[in-house]
Formats: structure tokens, C-alpha cells, sequence
């Protein structure tokens, strides 16, 4: 229990009373006092109401922006009016590393059919094949993607079919998303689309396998501010190969190839869990969960996966290398320890960050008061094991779920049920992941899709030495005098994943409260009256 | 190369865009939304726009922007977004209780064919609007000119929805603010102060998004043009409009709405804009130019000519909104430097006729387009041809300012990795002194960093 001066059940009600009605009873459903003993449903995944201020972006974002964005070698087209491609340009920090400097990168650039009215009333296929011409003619890319948005679903224009024929008319790979930004209630349901589609048309082309004894695809990092790369290091430094990222600095050709790996880690639950359990029916590839943020966290993750190839030297060499980092990070940790100790931080991120971004807070000795998700699921909240209790409704009954069926001639399980059941014994949980409030203290507040009044009264109760949240929460709980750490951009430091992450998120953590200028927010003569007596004399 | 498959051999392009100058007409709405006192902007369509929307006006200002909006679902766009609409009115009153709500549209709600218009007007009939609470709107399709055109559009709402006539003119002059920052609206309003007028300015993004830190989130900071004011502006003795393609329509609406003359101006930046901003308001407000003004106007004067060897025959590429690159282009041309591309993804006839007029003579070699596909990719293409020695624009111009290594300043919008924009003016003499202190660092600091040592100078 914490905070026992803080009555959390009132202030539930307090915050509900202003609300009208029927959008109080909706909300009331989605703020839960955490009891982690018996975890308790959350309303989550469901539409924001008209009128309240969201973090909550659309399906487009989740679907371009999110999964597909950080692919290099891949030109993706957007059609639709000039807006949601510019938008999308460079605003997520998925940094990419090309090999040489006359590999392909197109993620400077920005792609759109910049739909005109014209287009609206008559179609805007014949534009969208005249731009698909144009785009190969001037870039030659070997893959487009094609991206919808609102309008193109509303007139119909076919991007699937324009898709197919000007893949058949330039020989290269060209696929279309119907991930038009009024589908689903959040980012999310862009997320699974976008899986979808790489299920679809990528993965599983590539005939190479990849050389390497202990081979992984690694699924949802993003390699935001460079996680990635320091996932990439640690991975390379334990003698683990990773055949695909999805989708921090990765190719086409990376993901062509992933049916190859032994092993799908999962670090994003959210976002990339639809592609563990499709690769897993098709190919036979095992998935678990992992988390690498924070050093203890990336430290059992990479135990584990060391633990399900269960060779020795491996697991030997995973160990030193364990041994080698945390000592670095506890040096840190040490420096920093005495100044965080005790803080309170809250977290109100994506679908998994405001979950994992707990672990390097707990490490700095500081505690969770409250946190809620963007665009989580139950799932997210309360663990795998609620799917099959979720009451499927309408915005999420038209995200498409695929049919997959065995490969038959790749379909190769990794590992028997018998190797899986010892592999469980050992703490090792395939398709598992049991979501946040598990792992919260008794008492905190979990809220789905915070509003922005909530976020404000929040702040009010209990005075966070830090909140984290994205850009557009950032300068409102700074005028309240509260320092707000992004966890979107990372406020563009990090990274933050990995052994060195963690280094950099303590370093950072301690400028942050260790701020100056938050005590001098108020002028001498606002603190004190320093005029009166002279007047007076 | 972070843009390493542009190339100097240009294709005819008839139906693709790459890196626009310029994004879509909601945000522009939100913006001049935001200029009104106590407004709560609101977007009709999905979240994903206004989350866009506002994380681009929070990533260039650095201060809260807040909105809300109608949040789309499939159902909706089906049905038509007349309930999510009153649902959201009632909602945003009795949650966030502003004064108005400022309501634009989206492609999705415009595709649908939503009449904003007849909703709003139930909202009134039923009782969803506070006594001396406003709605107003403006329609914002995205497939429709730019993010400028949002701007002039939700600026003509404020004169469609609240200018009045009274049997009384007053002794006032409306300013119509094309796109510019609070800076720069603070500037246009210190420029009137100091001339003793009083004005109208709207809208007004000063001391809304340029607020203090005060340990308190003022939701509708202490800024924005009131609503009685607004009213007033039907009795002004004139409106001044600057910038054609953000202020015209507002002007005109108003001139047919409420007889109130007007003149379009570019906005003020630069020696001869500002010139001309300062004899409209002198004639308009019918007062003698005070000598701070022309002291302020010497000032700019004495040092362009101090460092005219500096600007002499550079050859500058400019992209942005055309408010703002016309008196621009305007003012490199009183400095002797050459600007020989421009480009602005903005449609609109005025833009070409504007620059004709000012570089057929003295820069017949520039080369200049807007509207669609006048985008960063064909600018940087021409550079890739024949360099430039500077470039001015929005934040996304470090890509080619780097690949090619040339010194970028950066005006317009959005300008996402610096700050000062919206603190530190372009408008007005002492904005023009802005600018070129920005434009000589640049250059100076590049030449600095660059040249051979013995041809270091410790003094300009």
C-alpha cells in the first residue's frame, strides 16, 4: 500500500463528478485503484469520447508511422492529402544505420499523392499508379508501401488493387495498408494492420538463411534514439544472431529472411505481438516476452533467451557479459542513487513503455504512483490470460484478423511440447506476458487513455517529482511547475534500452532532479513583499 | 548524405510529391483559433489529425496547445459526425469550459459531406452552448490548398461570426495578422502602440503561445483577441490586411459585412514592407509618423549599409508559406543579395504574379513555383545544380543545408529544433535587424569555420 494518506477511491469520484453523466459512467470503468493481488478488469481499447482532450493518435500513425517507419530500404508512399505524410516526416526518432553510403534510405524523405480536390470527386487511383511510375522511375527502390488515409477509404479508391497491378507492371514488390485513420479507436489498430501486412507480403521471401548458431528476431523495438543499436550490441557481444528487428533499423531484406531465426523475442507487446503469434502458426517459431529496459530486466531477458537455446557456452558467455555491463550500471546507479531515491514518478505511454520504463524507476529506488496506457489492450493491463474474456466490438471487428495456416513446407516447431514444458519449468513462459498492474504497488492509480483534465488533477494529488508522457502533455505539466521526461522522443536523449540505456535513464533522471530552475519559478517580490515597510516609514 | 538519392537531373513529376513545403489546412485553423481569447479549438475528424496538429504547434512553440477533437470511428464516418459533435460540445463545456469553441473540419468530415454549419446550429437549438458561450467554424478540407488556407479561413470566421456594426465608428484600424509568430505580433502591436493608434489586431497568438512559467497550466492564457473586440471590428475606421493569402478574405468579408475599408499589405518584413505597414497606418489612422519610428527604421538602415559587402550578390533559396518568402525575397533584394529559388507549396496565382514582379528585373535568372509539387526535393534539385550561399526555411531545410554544406536560417514554419522564434520578431525595423544578424552569423560563422587560416579575420 502507498500513499495511505492519499484517498484514491475519492479522488476517483471527485474527478468522475465532473463529467457529464453517461461519459462518467464510461470513464469510471477505465481508472482502476490497482490491487495486485486480484487484478481487477480495466476498460481499455475502447473509443475516447468526443470532446476530451487525448494523447491518442489514429490508425495511420500506428500503421505508417510506427511499425512500417523505421525501414530503410522500403519508399512509403502515402496517399492521400499532403498532411498525414508531412506529419509523419521524421517525427518519430527511429534512428537507421545503412551499411555503406550508397545503401538505400528513404526515411528522410517524404512520399505523398498530395491529394487535390479533384481526386476526392473522381478517384484518386489513376493519380496514386501515376505516382507509384513516378516513384520507381526516379528512386528505383526494390519495395512500396501504400498507405491510406481517411479520404481514400471513403471514395473508394482500391490500394490493394493498384497495388497488385503496378507490382505486375515494374517487377518490384509493391503492397498497399488500408489503415485509414478513423479505424479502430487508437494507433493500435494500425499496429496490427501493418502486422498484417508484413505477414502478408514480406515475411517469408527471403531464401538466404542467415548465418549463426542461436538465431532471433527481435519484435518491437523501434530503435528509438538508438535502442536498437545498443540491442544490437549486446546481442553481437553474447554471440547471438539477429536475423530481423522489427522494426528498428531494419530492411526488407532483413524481414524476408525472419522465418529463418529459432526465436521470436517480444519487447513490445502491443504493437508486434499479432506477428509472434502468426510467425509461430506458420513457421513454427517459438515467441516469449522480453524487456529491455532496465538493467536487471535486460539482464533476465537475456538469460532467458540464452536458457531456450540451452547450450552451455552460450549460457556461460551471456553471464560474463551480464557480469561486464552491471558493473558499469551499478557504478552509476550508485552515483545517482541517493538523489532519486524516494521519488515518485508517473507514466502515461504508448502500450508498453509505461509499463517497462517502471523497471529503471524501481531501479532508482523510486515508485509508480500511477500509469495507464495511450492505446494498450486488457491484455496489456491484466495479462495474456484475459484475451479470450475480451468482449470483441465493433472498431475492433473491422481490423482484419488473417487466416494463417502451417507452411507446409517450412513449418518447422523449434521445439516440442516436452522442451517447452521443461523450458517452462525453468521460468521460461512462451506466449505469455502479464502485463502491468502485476507488477504495480498496491494502491497506485491505473488509468487508460488519460485525458488531459485527469492528467491535470493527477498532478494536483500527489505532486510527481517527474511525469512521463509524450509532446503534447510536456509543456502543460511544465507549467505546473512538474518536469515531464517523454518517453515518446525521449525528450532526444537515450537511448534507453540495454545495459548502457539504463546508464543513460539514470543519468538523466538525476539532471532532471537535480534542476535548478523549477525552485525558481516564483520572483523575490512574488515570495515576499519587500516595498510595504518601506512606503510605511 | 542524408538525402543521398537526390540527384540534379530532374524528372516531370505530375502526380508525386516529396518533401512538401507545406502541410494541410487544419493546423493553420487550430493556429489562428488559438489567437482568440479563451477559444478551444476543435478538429471534426479523427483523433489522429488533431494529435498531429497539436504536436506540431507544441514541437515549434515549445508551450501547451490545446485542443480537442470529434474522434472518428468507422461507425461515424458512416453515420455522419453530427452526434460526436454535440456529444463533443457538451462535453468540452462542461469539462474544459471555454468561451468559444473554434470548430474546423477534416478531409474525413468534408469527404462525408458533415454540415458543420446545421449542426452547430442544433447545438445551439438544444441547449448545448452556456449562455455567452460561442460556437464558431470554418470548413478546413485538407485536399484544398494548404495549411495557409486553414488560417485565412478560420480568420474570416472570426469576421463571419462576431463583427458587427454599431451606429458608432470608432477611432480604431483593424490589423488582419497573416501567419507570423506571437513575436511578431507582439512587434506589429509595439509598431502601433508607438504610433499611438489603437488597433484591433486579430488574430492574436501573443501571450498565448509565448506564456510565462508560473507553477500554474493557465488553459486559455491571459492573450487572444476578445470576443467584444472582435465585435468592434465592424466599427473600425479601417482594416489593414497583411499578407494576401492569410488576411483577404477576412478583409474583404468585412468590408462587405460592415462598410470598413481596407488595404492588403504583405506582412512586415524587411525595409520596404515595413515601410509601407507604417504610411498605411499613418494614413489610416490619420497621425503623423513619431520619430522612434523613423530612429528605429535609421537603425536598420545604418546597418545594412555597414554590412552590405556581406549580402552583396549571395545567392539565397527560400522556402515557405508565400505571406512571409514574398516581402522576404522583398528584403534580400534591398540587401543586394540574389535570391534565385523559391519555392512554396501554396496554390494561388498571387505568388507568381508577386514574384515576377520583384525579380524579372533585378534576378532574372531565378527560378520560383509554388502550388503542388513546388516542393523541397525540386529546391533542393536546383540547388544540386547551381549552389546557393544560404538557405532560409522551416526546420525540415538541415537536410539539404547539411548535404550540401550550406548555412540554413530558419523562418517559417514549423521550426522544430531551435527557439526564438517566437520570442525574437522578424517583423517590423527591429525585426529586420533580426534578420540580418541571423543571415550574417551564418554566413560568417560558416566563412569562419571554413577558411584558410591565414585568412582568419578577427574584425568585420
Amino acid at each position: 500500500m502507498i500513499h495511505t494518506e492519499i484517498d484514491t477511491q475519492r479522488w476517483k469520484e471527485e474527478v468522475l463528478k465532473k463529467y457529464p453523466k453517461k461519459l462518467a459512467k464510461k470513464r469510471e470503468k477505465s481508472i482502476v485503484v490497482n490491487d495486485s493481488d486480484v487484478i481487477h478488469p480495466i476498460q481499455a481499447n475502447v473509443r475516447t469520447a468526443p470532446g476530451i482532450i487525448t494523447q491518442r493518435g489514429c490508425t495511420y500513425a500506428g500503421c505508417k508511422g510506427v511499425i512500417l517507419g523505421p525501414t530503410r530500404d522500403i519508399i512509403n508512399l502515402v496517399h492521400g492529402p499532403i498532411g498525414c505524410s508531412f506529419y509523419a516526416w521524421l517525427t518519430r526518432r527511429n534512428q537507421t544505420l545503412p551499411p555503406t553510403p550508397e545503401s538505400e534510405n528513404f526515411m528522410n524523405y517524404c512520399f505523398s499523392t498530395d491529394m487535390q480536390d479533384s481526386n476526392i470527386v473522381f478517384g484518386g487511383e489513376l493519380k496514386l499508379k501515376q505516382a507509384v511510375r513516378e516513384v520507381f522511375e526516379i528512386f528505383k527502390p526494390k519495395s512500396i508501401g501504400i498507405f491510406s488515409t481517411c479520404p481514400v477509404g471513403l471514395i473508394g479508391d482500391d490500394v490493394h488493387a493498384v497495388a497488385r497491378e503496378m507490382k505486375a507492371e515494374l517487377g518490384i514488390n509493391i503492397f498497399g495498408f488500408s489503415c485509414e485513420g478513423y479505424k479502430g479507436v487508437s494507433q493500435s489498430a494500425g499496429h496490427h494492420i501493418a502486422n498484417n501486412g508484413l505477414m502478408k507480403h514480406v515475411i517469408g521471401l527471403g531464401n538466404t538463411i542467415p548465418e549463426g548458431k542461436y538465431k532471433v528476431n527481435m519484435l518491437g523495438d523501434y530503435n528509438i534514439g538508438g535502442d536498437g543499436f545498443e540491442l544490437e550490441r549486446i546481442f553481437e557481444k553474447c554471440g547471438l544472431t539477429l536475423v530481423s528487428s522489427f522494426s528498428g533499423n531494419s530492411t526488407m531484406e532483413k524481414f524476408e529472411a525472419a522465418h529463418h531465426a529459432d526465436l521470436n523475442v517480444v519487447v513490445c507487446h502491443r504493437s508486434i505481438n499479432y506477428v509472434a503469434e502468426m510467425m509461430e502458426k506458420k513457421f513454427g517459431l517459438p515467441w516469449f516476452k522480453v524487456n529491455f529496459t532496465g538493467a536487471e530486466a535486460t539482464a533476465k531477458s537475456f538469460r532467458k533467451i540464452a536458457e531456450y537455446f540451452g547450450d552451455q557456452e552460450l549460457i556461460d558467455r551471456v553471464e560474463a557479459v551480464i557480469a561486464e555491463e552491471m558493473a558499469l550500471v551499478n557504478a552509476e546507479l550508485e552515483k545517482v542513487y541517493d538523489q532519486t531515491k524516494g521519488k515518485v514518478a508517473m507514466l502515461f505511454v504508448g502500450g508498453s513503455r509505461a509499463h517497462h520504463f517502471q523497471e529503471l524507476f524501481t531501479e532508482l529506488g523510486m515508485s509508480t504512483l500511477s500509469a495507464g496506457y495511450e492505446f494498450g489492450h486488457r491484455d496489456d493491463y491484466e495479462g495474456r490470460s484475459v484475451i479470450p474474456t475480451i468482449k470483441v466490438d465493433a472498431d475492433s471487428r473491422n481490423i482484419e484478423e488473417l487466416d494463417i495456416e502451417q507452411d507446409e513446407t517450412r513449418y518447422n516447431p523449434r521445439k516440442t511440447e516436452e522442451e517447452k514444458a521443461a523450458l517452462a519449468e525453468k521460468g521460461i513462459e512462451f506466449n505469455s506476458y502479464d502485463g502491468m498492474m502485476k507488477d504495480m504497488l498496491k494502491g497506485a492509480l491505473i488509468i487508460d487513455d488519460l485525458s488531459h483534465y485527469e492528467m491535470e488533477k493527477l498532478i494536483e494529488l500527489y505532486h510527481p517529482d517527474v511525469f512521463c508522457a509524450g509532446i503534447k502533455e510536456k509543456f502543460c505539466v511544465q507549467k505546473m511547475g512538474i518536469p515531464l521526461k517523454q518517453l515518446h522522443s525521449y525528450d532526444y536523449g537515450g537511448p534507453y534500452s540495454g545495459f548502457e540505456g539504463a546508464i543513460n535513464f539514470y543519468k538523466d533522471i538525476a539532471m532532471i532532479v537535480n534542476t535548478t530552475i523549477w525552485k525558481k519559478i516564483k520572483a523575490p517580490w512574488e515570495r515576499e513583499v519587500t516595498i510595504e515597510a518601506e512606503y510605511a516609514a | 548524405m542524408l538525402l543521398r538519392h537526390t540527384n540534379d537531373t530532374i524528372i516531370e513529376r505530375e502526380a508525386l510529391t516529396i518533401n512538401p513545403a507545406k502541410t494541410c489546412q487544419p493546423v493553420g485553423a487550430m493556429y489562428a483559433a488559438l489567437g482568440i481569447h479563451g477559444c478551444l479549438p476543435h478538429s471534426h475528424g479523427s483523433q489522429g489529425c488533431c494529435s498531429y496538429h497539436r504536436s506540431a504547434l507544441t514541437r515549434h512553440y515549445k508551450e501547451p496547445v490545446m485542443a480537442a477533437t470529434s474522434s472518428f470511428t468507422e461507425g461515424t464516418s458512416v453515420f455522419g459526425g453530427q452526434a460526436n459533435l454535440l456529444q463533443a460540445v457538451e462535453t468540452i463545456f462542461t469539462v474544459y469550459n471555454p468561451d468559444i469553441i473554434a470548430v474546423h473540419t477534416t478531409c474525413l468530415s468534408e469527404t462525408i459531406g458533415d454540415d458543420v454549419n446545421q449542426i452547430l446550429q442544433k447545438a445551439r437549438d438544444d441547449n448545448y452552448v452556456p449562455e455567452g458561450k460561442f460556437l464558431i467554424h470554418c470548413n478546413t478540407p485538407s485536399y484544398v490548398g494548404s495549411h495557409v488556407t486553414g488560417y485565412a479561413n478560420m480568420v474570416t470566421a472570426m469576421v463571419k461570426y462576431f463583427s458587427g456594426k454599431s451606429v458608432t465608428k470608432k477611432n480604431q484600424v483593424n490589423i488582419i495578422a497573416g501567419w507570423c509568430e506571437p513575436s511578431d505580433m507582439r512587434e506589429i502591436k509595439n509598431i502601433t502602440s508607438i504610433m499611438g493608434i489603437k488597433t484591433i489586431l486579430f488574430p492574436d497568438t501573443s501571450d498565448v503561445l509565448d506564456a510565462p512559467l508560473t507553477g500554474h497550466h493557465e488553459f486559455y492564457p491571459k492573450g487572444g483577441v476578445t470576443v467584444p473586440d472582435l465585435v468592434s471590428t465592424g466599427d473600425s475606421r479601417y482594416t489593414i490586411g497583411l499578407g494576401p493569402f492569410c488576411s483577404e478574405d477576412a478583409a474583404v468579408l468585412l468590408e462587405n459585412k460592415c462598410k470598413v475599408p481596407f488595404d492588403i499589405l504583405n506582412l512586415p518584413i524587411g525595409l520596404e514592407a515595413t515601410d509601407k505597414f507604417v504610411m498605411a497606418l499613418s494614413k489610416a489612422a490619420r497621425v503623423h509618423v513619431p520619430d522612434e519610428i523613423t530612429e528605429q527604421r535609421g537603425r536598420l538602415v545604418d546597418m545594412i549599409a555597414d554590412m552590405h559587402q556581406y549580402f552583396y550578390g549571395k545567392r539565397v533559396a527560400i522556402f515557405g508559406d508565400p505571406d512571409t518568402v514574398i516581402p522576404l525575397t522583398e528584403f534580400l533584394l534591398s540587401l543586394d543579395m540574389k535570391p534565385v529559388y523559391i519555392v512554396s507549396g501554396t496554390p494561388g496565382n498571387k505568388f507568381g504574379t508577386a514574384m515576377s514582379a520583384l525579380l524579372s528585373e533585378k534576378v532574372p535568372e531565378a527560378k520560383f513555383k509554388n502550388g503542388e509539387r513546388a516542393d523541397m526535393f525540386l529546391l533542393h534539385q536546383w540547388i544540386k545544380q547551381e549552389p546557393v550561399d544560404l538557405i532560409i526555411g522551416n526546420s525540415y531545410g538541415k537536410y539539404i543545408a547539411r548535404d550540401e554544406n550550406i548555412p540554413l536560417i530558419r523562418v517559417g514554419f514549423p521550426i522544430l529544433d531551435r527557439v526564438g522564434h517566437s520570442h525574437f520578431p522578424i517583423t517590423g525595423y527591429v525585426g529586420g535587424m533580426n534578420l540580418v544578424v541571423k543571415m550574417l552569423n551564418a554566413i560568417l560563422d560558416k566563412e569562419d569555420r571554413e577558411c584558410r587560416e591565414e585568412k582568419v579575420e578577427l574584425t568585420m
